[in-house]
């Protein structure tokens, strides 16, 4: 590679390469459907020529051929390169890494995870009698290895595995509607993975779901559970971003630091290092260490999240955060948010309130969110609280302006739960409008 | 697991994946049927791929993007395995199969196979060798992007961010199958996006419009820039100070094009015979049954000149169909692929389709539309008191139970008998399930048209076309605030 670069005359170069071993099963009322293994590479080559300018080529090519013609498509391609805010190498690249502590797993033969994803389906089929199918189930074990150099002498290595379990149970009873809903584990290899968890939780809530009853139409106080309020988060993840702030994307604004942008009895952070997070990154796509990062305090904006680039441009003292993605024009996503709620009010609890929608999980993120406009509108599956007790939802959705919702948080109730995206309390939102299914 | 030393063998970009490949191939699948398989296919891809963003006056990334790799399917029975790898060479492709092999408890063994060989090579891309060299180039499309930006400009108010974008994906492909299949096809995909957001206050709105064609080398050329542009500034315009839309029931009209994509949600993919393997639609046992009101008839095909779900063949090396899935409200047909027909007995209809090599072939929509019905636009608006136009759907999906949702982009209310552009309304969604609605779509105008869209689902993201004209649906649910 260096000396390629060389003869090309490119000086300053990175390269980031992932190379991937996935095994996955999946199975169909007692037997085997498919058995699907994969082998995979991607590499992303960035240069930068005499005048500053970058281009990238992406491969799948890892040959030395592979390699140069990769670097020769990144030079051409830098000719085209944006010369008002070009990149830069993250100075942080060679700053020392601490290790995370998730020792790779060893990975299962095939007729391993067939057998207990079939014992875990007969498990979910024999839990109760309206259930038949397991539509959606899979088992799949994953071994990755991230590769990070650079011109300036920056080399990162990291190897990881996980495992995951996916299932998601039909039932349906006679004249009535089918029902599903489902449970994910997560693990650093498949002897880790809470089967029984899974397979409780999966069960639990599709029963749950057997006796529903149609919503009325109205404004309703609502619980987030972990996953819900979660995920919506993610999708706006954006007003974190600095670079949707920079290309005028972003709800928030540089000015934004500092504003009370939640109820105070938020506090969010990102946390790629978290133990709870599975096969976590120890660097980003530009070789910078991830981190802690506070986000919300007290619903105060605390950080973005920031690339090389980003930081350099926001001029206050920002540093890159270890959240950037390699590419043409980096991009910034979060690692793992880590909720930590203050109680708020007590009154609230799901064991005893009345009139509450309890959302379990939303849909439809990719369409229902304007992440641009702060809008949402999304189907969820959830119960309706009464005294405690809960009823099944038909069919609903949600909607509301995420501005105001974070604004009207008004209780963070339990511990916060890890799940695959991160880790939070039940949330709860007064104000939102619920569109039940006639 | 692969190493990142830099010097394992490799495949060679100079190695065309025409005649060439015969004996290659013919030697896995003659191991694969020797070992006792009862169907063995080879899926090998190569992908030049370009992508180009705009933002403002600035071309802001220019993103290249080189692949390769194959998948190998075996099939025992009803079950199958499957491998899949980015390494072309020899060594790698044996060690793929072994492994799809494996998983279904079989081995090579060294007795020879008798299997017949490959049939001739069917070679649907012999024509199209000179389109990729007649796409446009690096500073056409950026030069392209930037007179759009730019028409947004001028043709905009208030508005905070401009974005175009092009990508272009070259996939080379060459199946082989033990049955004798043997076919080459070269793809051209182009699609072209327009974005703004539009912000006043605390009043923003996000307009989007994008277009895509297959097999089109000058698709970008003569993309109507202007017209887009005025267009998305038109509906920023009306959007910016929208009100929200009050949840309820209401009686609807879907404008055609892309309204067609509740259709390809809410139905189509419950006439795939993934789903029929899967138990999951309701759908399973009615062919010959009425699941729609009459008013309905709707089509998937692969044949449309340029559209961007068509194909030459499909990704299991089979020509494409016009398949009519329902006449006037009756069920005809499901889509089926190679795996559907085995394990659901649905005939194929070359709707076999994947992302790439690292995904098994499924069957997938390609160009699905309801087709044209008797009355005009006008009239379908005429026939409502209250009610809601939906003029631009945005995204959507289906659930596990049939239930799907829509997000709209943009819409009008209906009143007594008028489209009141005046009352435009935003953050409408719309909710329900294919059983319920499709027999509610009582009325269809005379003015179907497709809309390029790409559909994600279980063999990954593929190129589709959703259509249909004017529809009315008596009642649906409208979820807003």
């Amino acid at each position: 590679m260096t000396e390629d670069a060389s003869r090309m005359g490119i000086a300053t170069w990175d390269l980031g390469i992932t190379c991937g071993n996935d095994t996955s099963v999946q199975v169909d009322r007692g037997e085997p459907k498919q058995r699907k293994a994969r082998q995979s590479t991607t590499a992303m080559v960035r240069v930068w020529n005499d005048q500053g300018l970058v281009g990238v080529t992406s491969t799948n090519d890892l040959s030395p051929p592979g390699l140069t013609a990769a670097l020769a498509g990144a030079h051409q391609a830098s000719a085209f390169g944006d010369a008002q805010s070009p990149p830069r190498l993250s100075p942080q690249a060679r700053d020392p890494l601490t290790p995370l502590h998730q020792p790779p797993q060893p990975t299962l033969p095939m007729q391993t995870l067939l057998e207990r994803l079939l014992d875990a389906e007969r498990q979910v089929l024999s839990s109760h009698q309206a259930i038949s199918t397991v539509p959606y189930n899979g088992l799949a074990q994953s071994q990755r290895e991230r590769l990070y150099i650079n011109s300036a002498g920056a080399v990162r290595r990291q190897s990881t595995t996980s495992a995951s379990l996916w299932l998601y149970p039909r039932a349906e009873e006679a004249g009535r509607k089918p029902r599903s809903a489902g449970a994910v584990r997560l693990a650093t290899g498949v002897d880790d993975l809470d089967l029984e968890g899974c397979i409780a939780e999966a069960t639990e809530r599709t029963i749950s779901h057997l006796d529903y009853a149609p919503i009325d139409t109205g404004v309703y106080t609502v619980c987030f559970g972990p996953e819900a309020f979660l995920d919506l988060l993610w999708a706006f993840g954006s007003m974190v971003n600095a670079q949707a702030v920079l290309d005028g994307i972003s709800l928030s604004r540089r000015s934004s630091l500092g504003a009370q942008v939640a109820s105070h009895l938020l506090t969010v952070a990102d946390d790629a290092r978290h133990p709870g997070h599975v096969a976590a990154p120890e660097f980003d796509g530009e070789g910078t260490p991830t981190r802690r990062l506070p986000l919300i305090e007290g619903g105060r904006l605390r950080h973005f999240l920031h690339s090389e680039g980003t930081a350099r441009a926001f001029a206050d003292g920002s540093v890159a955060t270890g959240h950037a993605n390699l590419g043409a024009k980096v991009t910034l996503s979060p690692q793992w948010l880590d909720v930590e709620g203050q109680r708020g009010d007590s009154s609230l609890s799901r064991d005893s309130s009345s009139g509450v929608v309890l959302i379990d999980s939303l849909s439809a993120l990719h369409a229902g969110v304007k992440a641009s406009q702060g809008s949402f509108s999304l189907p969820f599956d959830g119960w309706l609280l009464s005294g405690g007790e809960r009823r099944s939802i038909e069919a609903a959705t949600v909607a509301g302006d995420i501005r105001s919702a974070l604004q009207h948080i008004v209780a963070c109730e339990g511990e916060p739960q890890c799940t695959p995206s991160g880790r939070s309390p039940h949330v709860w939102v007064e104000g939102l409008t619920i569109t039940g299914e006639a | 697991m692969p190493s990142l030393c830099l010097d394992p063998p490799v495949t060679s970009r100079l190695d065309p994946l025409d005649e060439r490949w015969r004996s290659r191939l013919e030697e896995l699948l003659a191991a694969g049927m020797g070992a006792g398989a009862d169907l063995v296919e080879i899926f090998v891809e190569r992908n030049d791929q370009l992508s180009v963003l705009a933002e403002q006056e600035r071309i802001t990334s220019v993103s290249p993007a080189l692949g390769c790799g194959a998948g190998i399917r075996v099939f025992k029975g009803n079950c199958d395995g499957f491998a899949a790898t980015n390494d072309l060479s020899g060594p790698a492709l044996m060690t793929a199969l072994e492994q799809a092999l494996g998983m279904l408890g079989l081995c090579r063994s060294a007795s020879a196979s008798r299997w017949q060989g490959l049939a001739a090579l069917r070679d649907y891309g012999s024509v199209k060798e000179q389109w990729l060299k007649a796409c446009p180039t690096v500073p056409d499309a950026a030069e392209r992007l930037r007179q759009a930006t730019a028409a947004l400009d001028r043709h905009g108010r208030h508005l905070q961010a401009r974005r175009a974008s092009f990508a272009r994906d070259w996939q080379e492909v060459l199946v082989a199958a033990s049955d004798g299949t043997f076919a080459r096809d070269l793809r051209l995909h182009q699609t072209t996006g327009l974005t703004l957001l539009a912000a006043d206050g605390d009043h923003r709105a996000t307009i989007s419009r994008r277009d895509g064609r297959a097999d089109d080398p000058d698709f970008l050329a003569n993309w109507p820039v202007e017209d887009v542009a005025v267009s998305a500034c038109r509906s920023a315009g009306k959007m910016l100070y929208a009100d929200v839309v009050k949840a309820g029931d209401y009686p609807v009209v879907l404008a055609n094009r892309f309204g067609g994509v509740i259709f390809h949600e809410a139905c189509g993919h419950l006439l795939e015979t993934t789903q029929v393997e899967r138990g999951s639609t309701p759908f399973a046992d009615k062919i010959g049954q009425a699941i729609a009101h009459p008013a309905v008839t709707a089509v998937d095909e692969g044949l449309s000149p340029n559209s961007f779900g068509s194909l030459t063949m499909d990704d299991e090396g089979m020509a494409p169909q016009r398949t009519v899935l329902i006449k006037d409200g009756v069920l005809q047909c499901f889509l089926s692929d190679r795996a559907g027909e085995m394990r659901t007995g649905h005939p194929r209809t070359g709707s076999g389709r994947r992302q790439s090599h690292g995904f098994a072939a499924a069957s997938r929509m390609r160009n699905t539309f309801i087709a044209s019905g008797p009355h005009k636009p006008g009239d379908l608006i005429d026939s409502i008191d209250h009610g809601l136009y939906c003029k631009q759907m945005g995204g959507g999906s289906v659930g596990p139970t049939g239930q799907f949702n829509f997000a709209v982009e943009e819409a009008y209310w209906i009143e007594n008998g008028c489209l009141r552009e005046d009352k435009p309304v935003k953050g409408a969604t719309l909710i329900g399930d294919a059983v319920t609605v499709l027999p509610r779509i009582s009325m269809c105008a005379d003015d179907t048209a497709l809309a390029a869209g790409f559909c994600g689902s279980v063999s990954g993201s593929v190129y589709v076309t959703v259509g249909q004209p004017h529809v009315k649906v008596d009642r649906i649910t409208v979820g807003g605030r």
